[in-house]
């Protein structure tokens, strides 16, 4: 009878063990899959940068600067994810997101312009992309959470060491800039900040 | 559901909420098929026939016998139900977007399919004037989402996104599967009701009443059994459709829920549904037997706004007052007008 009652209590512990180690292995994976998600988002803008350049450059003549803001930002992005650091793609790509929304800031500011079919199309399409941005974060974010929560509570806390785990790090904000509360500045002519 | 119920938290009480009335459906289903064989092996443990070997119920035929009729039925929905769906309605793939409208539904889709790290479904446009959606498939890599070109014209981008990301919730949490599976057992039950009641009026219930003459000592419990299986099967269709429905409507709370997580801008689907609720504009495209896959019922059901026994058995929808006011709470905010609301500084205070 004993041997009975610890064979179950083996078996049913095996299989808790297993479940537990599988939870942890998936959710690492799932962690990994989002944060290339990110990046897949990212390669997505640049691609999408030139035709969107490409359709309002006529519509848009009078706002080089901030065209010019966005293809410099871009090929910069570009430059430093072909580099490998994340530091520095993490940092060119802010300076692109700030760009891409000084140019929405700026359709956003001429009724005229935005009544012109393709610009409309442009903030749309330009919507789009910070938001894939932004969710494809968002995704990786909590996924990351649910790992970090899995690895630190009982009784998947248990396997963390089996499983290889360690805690993901969480995207945030680096720079201040992106932070703070976008300035639109609307003044014709006068320097953009 | 307490106060203050963050979204994450009102996540995790709907799926407990839902296990728990799903298991306790598998149960009574359980109970109504292989309960009915127990009883009839129980009853006709020491029976003999006429040839004089063992006439003891073994083979567990009731049992299987609704199994395999909900089978055959989840597999019919399963198989043809999103296909016949989308042709009753008459939408039309969007494969390649033309016009604003339609780039900014598909962009919208891509966006929520991100946020739910799920594979983009197809996306379809209802041709109907009447603003509503719903989504569609059995599985999450082949799933479908459509709406009706009302809900297009009547809501902005961010409302939009809200419902696309309610629909994207009932993907991922596999809800079409769910309902589809528990359709087909409220069927098979309702299909056995019939024939078993039409087959003892013409007196079919006879060789069971002899053979339960035939046992021996300890039949109290038989009888007790075999009258609360009868009696469960006088009431199975009512039980079994007021489950349903309130898996349903859990299910429901629970898009709402993952809309939230999407977008984490819960605000944007209360009013989106507010919207949707004051729409006086009828639905043409969409049947009425489709109405619990939409996202607000579209035919203005007068038990969705009511509670009570009745509304619990009829409504395919919570009260859009009780969403609205769970939406606003995962967004921090009171809703306006309800009683049990308090001002903002009584609240803060306490």
């Amino acid at each position: 009878m004993f041997t009975i009652v610890l064979l179950v209590l083996i078996v049913g512990f095996v299989f808790f063990a297993i479940s537990a180690y599988n939870r942890l292995i998936s959710l690492k994976n799932q962690v990994v899959n989002a944060w290339k998600q990110i990046d897949v988002q990212l390669k997505r803008r640049h691609d999408l940068i030139p035709n969107l350049i490409e359709t309002v450059k006529g519509a848009m003549n009078f706002e080089r600067e901030t065209l010019e803001a966005v293809v410099s930002a871009r090929n910069t992005a570009i430059a430093a994810s072909t580099g490998g650091n994340v530091a520095a793609t993490a940092q060119a790509e802010t300076q692109l997101t700030g760009a891409l929304s000084r140019l929405l800031a700026v359709v956003e500011a001429y009724p005229d312009l935005k009544a012109t079919g393709n610009v409309a199309q442009l903030q749309e399409e330009l919507t789009a992309t910070e938001n894939k941005i932004g969710f494809s974060r968002q995704l990786y974010n909590d996924t990351a959470t649910q790992y970090n929560t899995a690895q630190q509570t009982f009784p998947t806390m248990l396997f963390a060491g089996m499983a290889g785990a360690s805690p993901a790090t969480l995207w945030e904000i680096t720079d201040d800039a992106e932070r703070a509360v976008p300035k639109v500045d609307l003044s014709f002519g006068a320097p953009k900040g | 559901m307490s106060a203050g119920a963050n979204l994450f938290a009102q996540q995790e009480a709907n799926r407990k909420a839902s296990r728990r009335l799903v298991a306790g459906f598998i149960i009574f289903i359980a109970w109504l098929g292989f309960g009915g064989d127990l009883i009839w092996y129980l009853s006709t443990r020491d029976a003999v026939n006429a040839y004089g070997s063992s006439a003891t119920h073994i083979f567990p035929g009731v049992g299987i016998l609704l199994t395999a009729i909900a089978a055959a039925m989840a597999w019919g929905g399963y198989r043809f139900g999103p296909t016949v769906l989308l042709k009753a309605t008459g939408a039309r793939e969007i494969e390649t977007p033309s016009g604003e409208a339609e780039q900014r539904l598909v962009n919208v889709v891509e966006e929520m399919a991100i946020a739910a790290g799920a594979r983009k479904p197809s996306v379809w446009i209802v041709p109907d004037d009447h603003p509503n959606a719903f989504a569609t498939g059995i599985r999450s890599d082949q799933s479908h989402v459509a709406v009706t070109e009302g809900l297009l014209n009547e809501l902005n981008r961010e409302e939009l996104q809200a419902v696309v990301g309610h629909e994207m919730g009932h993907i991922v949490n596999l809800d079409v599967r769910l309902m589809t599976l528990l359709t087909a057992l409220v069927g098979a039950v309702a299909i056995l009701h019939e024939g078993g009641f039409r087959m003892m009026r013409f007196g079919g219930g006879g060789r069971r009443s002899r053979s339960s003459n035939d046992k021996g000592g300890g039949g109290i419990l038989v009888v007790v059994l075999l009258v609360l299986w009868i009696v469960s099967w006088l009431i199975a269709p009512l039980v079994t459709r007021y489950m349903v429905m309130k898996v349903g409507r859990q299910r429901e709370y629970l898009a709402d829920a993952m809309s939230a997580q999407f977008t984490r801008n819960p605000g944007a689907l209360s009013s989106a549904l507010s919207r949707l609720a004051e729409s006086k504009i009828p639905p043409t495209a969409i049947p009425k037997s489709s109405a619990q896959l939409c996202i607000s019922d579209p035919y203005h059901s007068k038990w969705d706004e009511r509670e009570g026994r009745m509304a619990n058995l009829m409504a395919t929808h919570p009260p859009l007052r009780e969403r609205v006011r769970r939406l606003n709470e995962m967004a921090y905010l009171s809703a306006p007008g309800m009683p049990e609301a308090l001002p903002m500084e009584t609240a803060l205070q306490g």
